[in-house]
């Protein structure tokens, strides 16, 4: 029927074939017959010959190839899905000879213009790979250049292939870290998946622990545990942990941040798979708090399919070990089901353990009790092991369960006797002088249990224990002499056990009776049973052979033995990535890729920079850097601990002046076409010449004035030079550091200047440099709090709105983690400060976290530039644990924006703290009406003679 | 990824195999075979199974073992997952995923195979995309295409796959616009032998069926958008307007699919539509017992129950069951010992009661546990939790849709009968001593 023309007889007799390969019958004889239809018309027919020849290729190489050039016609189709297709099938046929071919075929497709190419050329690569490992380093090339590829198509094939091919280069991921992150949300489900696991990986290499400060804080309290023999040392191990913690202060890498941030949506996924993958990022990457977002997420995935649940229970109960709290609220969700499959039960009566604390014990108790009464029984069996792990992890309950299982020994059903045997057995040995009686109980069960591992367990319970029960253990002794010949072979050993022990005890009673049961192990059929009663005559029965031995044989056999753990066996299971296969069977699987450990220094942050600066998303990555730049320069406490930045930041804090130079030069156009800029160019010249005398200074000002005014119109560079220089003038013996903050603090200008911009929509001249706007438009943005107040000095608005602002920014002055426990923060109240009115009111917040309260906290040793003072708060005498106060202080900044620093100083110890005003908090706003303002304006740049009322620095105006 | 896939029926054939890389022989699922007879029931076969080479992943769906081969390490989920969406396919496909339709269908099912896995990686799962590229077999189709010669495979290329929107097929058109939605609750409960509520949850889902020509941009608001409380959404959904908006704006897919599934939260009580008397009890001597089960409504919120069963997995001593049902019928399978009684509708006045005596084999000890009580109903035109649709909106098209909401509460996995006991185990333990 292939040979014939019509096409509807072709498609029938290729359906057949279709099925016959389906149903795993061999139907590679047709092969040449099929692969003459390769270039048939009907669509219907040329795919099933495809799925035909995919899957007969590698057997019939030769014939295999005819079919190639088809394909290769195929790719030179102008249209995108038959380019991709034909690609699909040949990259699908497994002919080594045609390695150069698909190579070629492939690194054409990768540069193809259609996105969907470009995805079935990311599928080609492993295909290649596996056929001939030796292309990797050209197929990696091609990696490379798809992981840049910005559709979202593409991202998870890619990824897919990287992992498959060359998991272990992970630097190539850098340049596009950001990017995957951004895309994330908008690749399609599959690749997602692997897209999460993979950045897992990468995120484990690239950022800081974020849990290393409680960490290292457990490790000093745990070091405090053990060598409380030597205090002194331990006491130096703990400050020096301390000192670790407070010299690295943890910040999180903005793109860890990231990361964190744009996966979390995907714990609504609708795909299992996907959802574990999160959860899976978060265990593994999230700080201790943030774990917590994705139980709910997981309890959800419980309610699906029951293999689902299967492998999500086996990642929840590692979970639980590591962190019981995140799953503690939704502790009724692992109720286990009547209905539930037997493999489920034991995973969730896994997670319930897992869960118990003194705290919910009774009712996880409670609930184990009506499992016990289930029909099927091997869950029964796990319930009681489950008892057992929950009394030996909670002392408190022990006795209860031990009641509780002696109880069971009653019970009907021997396997439920049988396996609390065993459990009471572990519990026993714990503490075996109270429980005599329960010993005696068991002594008697023996008559009646036919479980071997029970009758077991009862005989090494007596043996071990017959000092406690002196009576009954020879008669036991007796009745097992008598049916030793029926038992099976872990009861005969521990007969022999019993024996020995007896014997060595109490040998007067029992001498006899174990000789017997020597005599019938000897002749055992089992070479173990007789192994060990040779073993044991020779120890414990003296004969003149027997040397140095036998001496011991009361100290072999009666040694006090460590009672078991019972542990979980989910225990140290997250070593391997969770969700993956490798921990469902806790084997290393093929291709697993290790989690990495943390690193202990932050690699490089820099390597993922993007010098694409067109693109959205990459500006809010470079601004976001920026953000935790302009912090550190505001906390200069800080960016001492981060003494490693790489030779890119340097360059960009170099940058950072030749911004905000330019950015200074829009700001004093600024000032002439807008209004009332001008209360801020007073605080702006008057920075420069903090610590002058106050006449000289007015010079200074009219002179600026005058120089700006003039130079206004034109490239305001030398303005900026002017004001650098100024600033070196003021501060001479400043050293070149301070410079750069003096840099800095002018950069604030800017924001000002530009959010007043938008606030009173002016048309102002752009900057010289667009590259420069978008830092600005951010910084603008992110100082928005300290505008408030300085739009407010605008005429349009009524004169009631000027009121403080209500959203006061705080600042931290002490981290609770470098302040021990202490938590300081400040704000600027934005009132006037009662007892001097130069004085600006600085609201200082404590809080006190640690456990213990902190005592007789005040300011000591103010180093301040000259002019400026400090008015101290009163000293707080008691400051308990968990509370918290708030004090206002006042502080002279003698109008210039330098730190003040001071110490804080508790009973304890003292802090070196620093206070450092933005410009916006160092005036106050007046009212003027339009034309008064018109009227100082003219003034101001016409007069020069008499400084304005509002720029002079000595009235409250400007504190 | 995904190597192989063999489908095997409930005697142990394998009916089906297809291989995305290299040839595996089938009897790599001798160790699968090796498992299900270890594990007894098909619902205890380990999803995951370890052989010398190679992991097989396996699924039970509709009395069919979707046996995956994997060589290396992949997320079991991933694979898991994938499975079940294979599964939806085929019902998607053949109405059913029987054995008998995956065989009458065998070269679809294979075409449909090989587009969702390139190289055992997913390449396209959604059931547009699918569809646009291989026809769902109909009637009318099959009596067309033997006349004319046409095939099942689409002529025009799948465009959606390249599209934005890689969920929903282009130039979709209909004569009549419509968009119906399903919101159908379900309470999982256990309720302890006097009724009281030991455990009650509401998991509910919006399942859609959206007919609108060209590219509608669907907006659906709810009145108490608050009562959800757990979350999970068909890619469509913007997530960004549900977290500032709490609505769900989406283009939707073509046909049925579901829009979303919800948890309400546990904290507002769950209204228990009905209570159940029940007293099973087994003597001593004789070996005979006593069953008498009534049931009636509770807080309906004045709908009518319907569909109300009443299934009891009974203890395995109890031989037979000579029962009278004032309202339904009941049968007793002696060989399953489950017995079910099916009562229909619920009515207010006359209580549906089932009483009468079960025989159970002599000499044996009488069951230790009282079985409990699974109940199935179903109420129209009520959403349990409370939740309403408060309206739905639609940009981006001129016409006029026909728009519908329909809510349907059901049980879930409605237990009654667990004896809980009442003290704190402490006590109870502590009485024997």
């Amino acid at each position: 029927m292939l040979d014939s023309n019509k096409d509807s007889l072709k498609l029938e007799a290729m359906k057949r074939i279709v099925a016959m390969v389906a149903r795993g019958k061999n139907a590679s004889d047709l092969f040449p017959a099929v692969v003459k239809n390769v270039a048939c018309k009907n669509i219907e027919v040329k795919k099933l010959v495809y799925v035909y020849l995919v899957r007969y290729a590698e057997e019939q190489q030769d014939l295999a190839l005819l079919s190639i050039s088809t394909f290769q016609r195929g790719l030179k189709d102008p249209n995108q899905l038959i380019r991709a297709s034909a690609l699909r099938v040949l990259s699908s046929i497994r002919v080594t000879i045609i390695v150069p071919i698909m190579m070629l075929a492939i690194k054409e497709a990768a540069s193809d213009m259609s996105p969907y190419v470009r995805k079935t050329a990311a599928h080609a690569i492993p295909k290649l790979y596996s056929l001939d490992p030796e292309q990797k380093d050209q197929l990696i090339e091609v990696i490379e250049k798809l992981l840049a590829d910005k559709t979202t198509l593409v991202a998870g094939s890619v990824v897919m292939a990287f992992e498959e091919v060359c998991p272990e280069r992970i630097e190539l991921i850098h340049k596009n870290y950001r990017k995957l992150c951004n895309l994330l949300i908008d690749v399609e489900e599959w690749g997602q998946v692997v897209i999460i696991n993979m950045l897992t990986r990468y995120a484990r290499t690239q950022f800081l622990n974020p849990n290393i400060n409680e960490s290292l804080l457990e490790e000093g309290g745990e070091k405090e545990f053990y060598a409380s023999d030597d205090d002194e040392d331990d006491e130096e191990k703990k400050a020096e942990a301390a000192a670790l913690a407070k010299r690295k202060p943890y910040v999180m890498d903005p793109d860890h941040r990231l990361l964190l941030r744009n996966t979390k949506p995907l714990l609504q996924s609708r795909n299992a798979a996907v959802v574990m993958a999160v959860a899976q990022l978060y265990f593994h990457l999230a700080p201790k708090a943030e774990v917590g977002v994705i139980a709910k997420a997981l309890v959800r995935l419980l309610r699906s399919h029951s293999e689902v649940q299967y492998v999500v229970l086996q990642n929840v109960a590692t979970m639980t070990i590591k962190r019981r709290g995140m799953f503690e609220p939704h502790l009724k969700s692992f109720y286990i089901r009547s209905t539930d499959p037997t493999q489920i039960k034991i995973l969730k009566l896994e997670v319930l353990t897992n869960l118990a604390s003194e705290t919910n014990i009774s009712t996880i108790l409670r609930e184990f009790q009506t499992y016990i009464k289930s029909m099927d029984k091997d869950f029964v069996a796990a319930t009681i092991e489950a008892i057992g792990r929950c009394a030996t992890n909670i002392g408190e309950v022990r006795d209860t369960c031990l009641n509780g299982l002696v109880q069971l020994l009653s019970n009907r059903d021997e396997l439920v006797v049988a396996e609390s045997v065993v459990v009471i057995k572990k519990l026993l040995q714990m503490q075996p002088e109270q429980h005599s009686e329960i010993i005696k109980h068991m002594a008697k069960l023996i008559d009646n249990i036919q479980v071997p591992m029970a009758r077991a367990s009862i005989l090494w319970l007596i043996g071990e224990y017959c000092e406690h029960v002196p009576k009954i253990a020879p008669d036991v002794l007796r009745k097992m002499a008598k049916t030793f010949t029926n038992e099976e072979d872990i009861v005969k050993l521990q007969i022999l056990n019993l024996a020995a022990k007896l014997y060595l005890t109490n040998s007067k009673q029992t001498k006899l009776l174990t000789q017997y049961v020597l005599n019938l192990a000897k002749y055992d059929q089992n070479y173990d049973i007789r192994d060990r009663a040779r073993f044991i005559r020779q120890l414990i029965v003296p004969t003149d052979k027997s040397g140095a031995l036998s001496k011991y044989a009361k100290k072999l056999f009666l040694a006090l033995k460590p009672a078991p753990v019972l542990e979980s066996p989910f225990k140290d299971r997250d070593h391997f990535q969770l969700g993956s296969l490798s921990h469902l069977l806790n084997t290393k699987a093929g291709g697993y890729q290790e989690l990495p450990e943390w690193p202990d220094s932050a690699p490089d942050p820099s390597v993922r920079n993007v010098e694409v600066k067109d693109s959205v998303p990459e500006w809010s990555k470079c601004t976001s850097r920026k953000e935790r730049k302009e912090k550190k320069v505001e906390k200069p406490f800080y960016s001492d601990s981060e003494g490693e930045s790489g030779p890119t930041e340097s360059a960009d804090s170099g940058n950072y002046g030749d911004q905000a130079v330019v950015a200074l030069g829009s700001w004093n156009i600024l000032k002439i076409s807008k209004t009332h800029t001008h209360v801020l160019c007073a605080s702006f010249t008057s920075d420069q010449s903090s610590g002058e005398e106050q006449k000289k200074e007015r010079k200074g000002v009219k002179q600026r004035r005058s120089g700006s005014e003039s130079e206004s119109e034109e490239e305001s560079e030398s303005e900026s030079s002017e004001s650098e220089s100024g600033s070196e003038e003021d501060s001479e013996s400043d050293t070149d550091t301070r410079k750069k903050k003096k840099v800095w603090t002018h950069a604030h200008h800017p924001q000002h200047c530009h959010s007043q911009q938008f606030l009173l929509s002016t048309s102002v001249a752009p900057t010289s440099s667009p590259q420069v706007t978008p830092v600005n438009n951010f910084l603008s943005s992110s100082l928005a709090s300290d505008l408030e107040g300085l739009s407010l000095t605008d005429t349009v608005l009524a004169p009631t709105t000027i009121a403080p602002s209500a959203s006061v920014r705080m600042y931290e002055l002490l981290h609770r983690i470098t302040g021990e426990g202490l938590g300081v923060e400040y704000c600027f109240n934005r009132q006037a400060f009662s007892p001097d009115p130069h004085m600006v009111a600085v609201q200082i917040h404590f809080t006190n976290n640690t456990s213990c309260e902190t005592k007789n906290l005040h300011i000591e040793e103010p180093k301040l530039q000259s002019g400026m003072r400090i008015k101290e708060f009163p000293e707080i005498d008691m400051l308990p644990a968990g509370e918290s106060v708030s004090v206002v202080m006042g502080i002279d900044f003698c109008d210039s924006t330098q730190a003040a620093n001071f110490q804080l100083c508790t009973h304890t110890r003292k802090f070196f703290v620093s206070i450092q005003p933005p410009v916006g908090e160092l005036m106050t706003p007046i009212f003027l009406t339009e034309n008064e303002f018109k009227k100082e304006q003219g003034e101001s740049s016409h007069l020069h003679h008499q400084p304005p009322p509002h720029i002079s620095s000595s009235s409250p105006m400007l504190k | 990824m995904i190597h192989s896939l063999f489908l095997i029926n409930n005697a142990g054939d394998i009916f089906l195999e297809k291989h995305w890389k290299s040839v595996i022989s089938r009897s790599v699922c001798d160790y699968f075979f090796e498992a299900q007879e270890k594990a007894m029931e098909p619902d205890n076969v380990p999803p995951v199974i370890r052989t010398p080479h190679h992991y097989l992943i396996n699924i039970y769906r509709d009395k069919i073992f979707f046996v995956s081969v994997i060589q290396t390490e992949v997320p079991p989920l991933f694979v898991i997952e994938f499975l079940h969406r294979v599964a939806e396919m085929f019902q998607d496909y053949f109405g059913d995923c029987s054995e008998v339709a995956i065989k009458d269908n065998v070269v679809i099912v294979y075409e449909l195979l090989e587009e969702m896995l390139d190289n055992g990686f997913p390449l396209a799962t959604e059931s547009n995309i699918l569809k646009e590229l291989i026809k769902p077999p109909t009637i009318l189709r099959s009596m067309v295409n033997s006349i004319t010669g046409s095939s099942n495979v689409g002529e025009t290329l799948p465009t959606g796959q390249l599209s934005t929107v890689p969920w929903r097929r282009a130039g979709v058109k209909y004569t009549n616009n419509e968009a119906y939605f399903d919101v159908v609750e379900e309470i999982d409960a256990i309720l302890d032998k006097s009724g009281t509520t030991v455990f009650a949850e509401i998991q509910g889902v919006i399942d859609a069926c959206v007919k609108l020509s060209g590219m509608p941009d669907l907006t659906l608001s709810f009145m108490n958008p608050r009562l959800l409380d757990d979350v999970s959404f068909h890619p469509c959904v913007r997530f960004k307007r549900w977290e500032s908006e709490r609505v769900l704006s989406f283009i939707p897919p073509d046909g049925n699919f579901r829009l979303m599934s919800y948890h309400v939260n546990a904290q507002n009580l769950v209204a228990i539509p009905v209570y159940v008397r029940q007293n099973i009890s087994f003597f001593e001597s004789g070996s005979s017992g006593r069953l008498d089960i009534t049931l009636g409504p509770k807080q309906t919120m004045g709908k009518t129950v319907e569909c109300v069963v009443v299934t009891v997995h009974m203890p395995k001593v109890v031989l037979n069951a000579n029962l009278t049902a004032t309202q339904g019928n009941y049968t007793y399978d002696p060989v399953t010992k489950i017995l079910v009684w099916d009562i229909g509708k619920l009515n207010q006045q006359k209580l549906p009661n089932l009483k009468g005596s079960l025989s159970l084999q002599s000499g044996a000890p009488k069951p230790e546990e009282n079985p409990s009580l699974n109940i199935d109903l179903k109420i129209q035109q009520l959403a349990i939790s409370g939740l309403k649709v408060n309206r739905l909106d639609m940009y981006g098209e001129k016409y006029k849709p026909f728009k519908g909401v329909k809510y349907v509460t059901k049980a879930g996995k409605f237990q009654t009968g667990k004896v809980v006991p009442k003290q704190s185990s402490r006590l109870l333990f502590d009485k024997t001593k």
